[in-house]
């Protein structure tokens, strides 16, 4: 029997007030994404910023455009800031490219001494002076051994016309560009190298941010923006160079059918299918995220159904790692929130393509929003055998007081002619947007699922500065993965690692015979304390960055028996069983003739 | 040998009676229905079955139970399907959360209930549950911004079928009388701003609007009578989010608070008003 009606009205009437309680306290409970207070991390990891003590005092400065985008002109330059890492004199050291972008404004080559220090070789090696009027503005570089001579090749990507030096030896570089196939106009802020076709010779992926038609710094129109803020598809054009091996490159994007006209910002080749051919995987801004699955080195087939298409966001990176320690590539994939505009949330993916399955979505919690997130790597910080995520954010920081966001909301509910148009946007003047936000470490919890807790602020990563790129390495072989940052229109920062734990590690340094010599595209799998980590030797990783090409593994405290399965391009399998003196150490491994 | 017309046409007239007659609110029905699907089908606008499924069931069960709690009857469920859609279509929350559609969802449907005067709720349920939740929890909920792909021909049709159908529930002065005092304004607001006229007219191509006019400003229970009291109300709507988006535009103090959704915003505070007033008013000259 029901209670009386004044009763059951004052019940509903609880209820309904107690909703309104639980909606405020639960908008207002910690989400897992603040910085944690206190100093220290039970995980034993410590970083210090000791960029200017090591020699390394660069400070990114961003391009000016045509004046007819004066008012939006802080959006449109926002990007330039990159960081490679690669062996640039044949040491086997990690030496640091990092562009800027200015008119004028020198490249820097920072070479390993060895010692822990660094020294600014770039202008002796012929790769500083690459900001010239009229030649365009550099984005970022991507390095690998395209005509097989043991010495690492730089190209690098620009809004303008890219450029590919031939590395000489005797950190000595020279531009090869002309009759390459790859001088003419593009804007591009991605580029990696891979060998799709296995033949052994480095092939090259570029992509178009920006349409190509578009002078930036002598527009014939403000109409250069996209059509839609998450479906535009009049960007610039990816190409897909198939290296002949002598130096020059054949344009084979319709042949293979890898091209996209969508806003590309970032793009990583690896076998995510497991058949053994390397696919692309693309991010794109205002768009959705496309992975061209390379079918037996002749074509690419735009994935459908894998639950990619229905989430379009505002890809910014993509990032390579092994989540779950299975030997299953995963994807990492910065996208922009904003606390009340837009939560579009980052895209942590595991691939079950093997298995029929999608490209699983599993982020959540502090992973799943870091802000204006753009680039990030995945990489054991802590050594415990996990991979854990440095992620750094912030899109443009000016003034504290005054922001962009609600100048966007107008625009971005607009159609499509209407936000295209440069001219229709609002003034930005002084405005931050996303601006100040920190640097994310978040360290995995558990080898199974996708949990994150977030530890910057307690490991000593939360800096504000608009981070773009974000590189992995261990610059001074202490067997601890050190940090490297390029801020837009900020220092390059090294994190140097300081961790103080008992975990163990192995690194491994491949060298490519019958496949390229960068090994790029060769896999490194470690079995160790019951798990299966998978690792792949890629060129372009992030956003505007290149990881160290040395594979570093944490191993936590006993990781009982050790084997390492390398799987080279050329399809050639080694197995590495590793005793106890094996571990806390690099291995050169050369692949089997 | 075919059979005779008339037979054909007795044939063809049983199998459409199992359809719903084009009343406003089924059209209306229909509309939202059209909008999911398409937006679905187009944008992946829903993002999850699972919260569908959670929208949708909260404010259908809210509504069966609190219709028979306290009025003992079975209720008409087109109110509480309509509510679910657009909360679906238009809430965002911060990743991975999923209590902003069951709470929005359950005040939304509660308020029905709990804020009535006079014998009639006042606030259109989805623009309580949305308006609630973006003041209350603003650091975890976002509505739908941009999500139907800017795309001409999309808003195009939708902004067709949607005239038609409140023509045909005789509520297309609401829409239309919104519409111009919107445009009207943005022109004012683009001049005293400096900013491109087209900028302060876009966000009227946005589905947060086409949702706010077809659905809200329209709907028949917290609108106020009469076609006069009705055009006044969505101009005072029109002037009241102009006032916010100004205030915004000129970075006051405070006001950023309303500026992720100022129409929604300002329906929710001058809707009930506006309806209450109306209600005094036609119970005194009663």
């Amino acid at each position: 029997m029901l209670p009386p009606l004044p009763l059951r009205r004052a019940l509903v009437r609880a209820g309904f007030l107690s909703l309104l309680a639980y909606a405020w306290y639960a908008g207002h409970a910690a989400s897992g994404v603040g910085a944690p207070a206190g100093n220290g991390d039970p995980s034993g990891l410590r970083f210090s910023e000791v960029a200017r003590e090591v020699g390394v005092d660069f400070l990114h400065r961003p391009t000016r455009v045509d004046p007819a985008l004066a008012n939006i002109a802080p959006h449109i330059t926002a990007v330039g800031a990159a960081v490679s890492v690669a062996d640039a004199d044949g040491d086997r050291l990690p030496d640091l490219y990092v562009v800027t972008s200015a008119d004028g404004a020198p490249n820097a080559l920072y070479r390993n001494r060895g010692d822990g220090s660094f020294e600014d070789v770039a202008r002796r090696a012929g790769l500083a002076d690459l900001n010239r009027a009229g030649e365009g503005a550099c984005m970022g570089s991507v390095w690998g051994d395209f005509d097989g001579d043991g010495r690492e090749d730089v190209f690098v990507y620009k809004w303008g016309r890219c450029q590919l030096f031939r590395n000489e030896g005797g950190l000595r570089f020279r531009d090869v560009s002309a009759g390459s196939g790859l001088e003419g106009w593009i804007n591009s802020n991605a580029a990696t190298w891979l060998d799709y076709d296995r033949d052994g010779v480095l092939d090259l992926y570029v992509a178009g941010y920006f349409h190509e038609q578009h002078d930036l710094w002598k527009l014939g129109t403000t109409r250069i923006m996209h059509d839609s803020f998450e479906f535009a598809t009049n960007g610039g054009n990816n190409h897909l160079y198939r290296g002949r091996g002598d130096g020059t490159f054949e344009d084979v994007t319709e042949r293979t059918g890898a091209g996209s006209t969508r806003w590309t910002y970032a793009a990583v080749a690896a076998d995510f299918d497991r058949d053994g051919w390397p696919d692309l995987y693309v991010a794109n801004d205002y768009g959705p995220e496309e992975l061209f699955l390379n079918r037996g080195g002749e074509r690419f087939e735009l994935a459908r159904g894998i639950g990619l298409e229905a989430e379009s966001k505002s890809g910014m990176c993509v990032a390579l790692g092994d989540v779950w320690n299975e030997g299953r590539p995963s994807v990492y994939v910065t996208n922009i929130s904003k606390a009340g505009y837009l939560f579009q949330g980052n895209n942590l993916r595991v691939s079950l393509l093997d298995r029929d399955g999608p490209m699983l979505q599993l982020a959540e919690g502090a992973a799943a929003d870091c802000g204006w997130a753009w680039g990030a790597q995945f990489g054991d910080l802590d050594g415990d055998g996990l991979q854990d995520l440095v992620v750094v954010n912030g899109f443009i920081s000016a003034s504290r007081e005054r922001d962009y966001w609600y100048q966007m909301s107008k625009i971005g509910l607009g159609t499509g002619g209407v936000i295209a148009d440069a001219a229709k946007w609002p003034a930005f003047e002084d405005r931050s947007l996303s601006g100040y936000e920190r640097t994310r470490v978040l360290l995995k919890t558990g080898a199974r699922g996708a949990r994150f807790r977030e530890a910057g602020g307690a490991v000593g990563i939360d800096d504000v500065y608009d981070g773009r790129a974000v590189a992995l390495a261990d610059l001074s072989g202490s067997g601890r993965l050190d940090v490297i940052v390029a801020n837009q229109g900020g220092p390059l920062l090294i994190y140097r690692n300081e961790a103080r734990n008992d975990n163990r590690w192995v690194a491994f340094d491949l060298i490519g015979t019958k496949s390229n010599r960068s090994a790029i595209g060769a896999e490194v799998e470690l079995e160790f304390a019951g798990q299966r980590q998978l690792q792949v030797v890629t060129a372009a990783c992030g956003f505007a960055s290149q990881n160290d090409h040395r594979r570093h593994f944490g191993l936590g405290r006993e990781p009982g028996a050790v084997r390492a399965t390398v799987r080279w391009p050329s399809g050639v399998e080694q197995t590495l069983e590793l005793a106890e003196a094996d571990l806390g150490r690099l291995h050169v491994v050369r692949e089997p003739e | 040998m075919s059979a005779p017309p008339s037979a054909v046409a007795s044939v063809a007239a049983a199998r459409l009676r199992w359809l719903p007659r084009p009343t406003p609110k089924n059209l209306i029905t229909a509309l939202i229905t059209l909008i999911l699907v398409v937006g679905e089908w187009r944008y992946g606008v829903v993002g999850g079955y699972t919260k569908l499924a959670l929208t949708l069931g909260t404010c259908v069960g809210t509504e069966l139970v609190l219709s028979l709690l306290l009025l003992g009857r079975m209720p008409q469920l087109q109110s509480a399907y309509v509510t679910g859609i657009s909360l679906t279509v238009l809430l965002r929350p911060q990743a991975g959360l999923v209590w902003p559609f069951v709470v929005a969802a359950a005040l939304a449907i509660g308020a029905k209930y709990v804020l009535r005067a006079r014998g009639r709720h006042l606030w259109n349920p989805s623009n309580f549950g949305l308006s609630v939740l973006l003041l209350l929890a603003p650091a975890k909920v976002a509505l739908l911004s941009h999500e139907l792909g800017n795309d001409v021909l999309g808003n195009s049709v939708i902004w067709f079928v949607g005239l038609l159908i409140v023509w045909q529930a005789r509520m297309a002065h609401i829409t239309l009388a919104y519409a111009a005092s919107f445009s009207l304004l943005a022109v004012l607001r683009s001049f005293v701003v400096g900013t491109p006229v087209l900028a302060e007219l876009a966000p009227l191509t946005g589905p947060m609007y086409q949702l706010l006019v077809f659905f809200m400003l329209t709907d028949p229970r917290t609108t106020a009578a009469g076609r006069r009291g009705q055009i006044a109300t969505v101009v005072v709507i029109a002037l009241l989010e102009a006032a916010m988006r100004l205030a915004n535009d000129f970075e006051l103090p405070g006001a950023a608070v309303f500026a992720p959704a100022p129409p929604i915003l300002a329906l929710f505070i001058v809707g009930p008003i506006a309806l209450a007033l109306d209600l005094r008013r036609r119970a005194c000259a009663q």
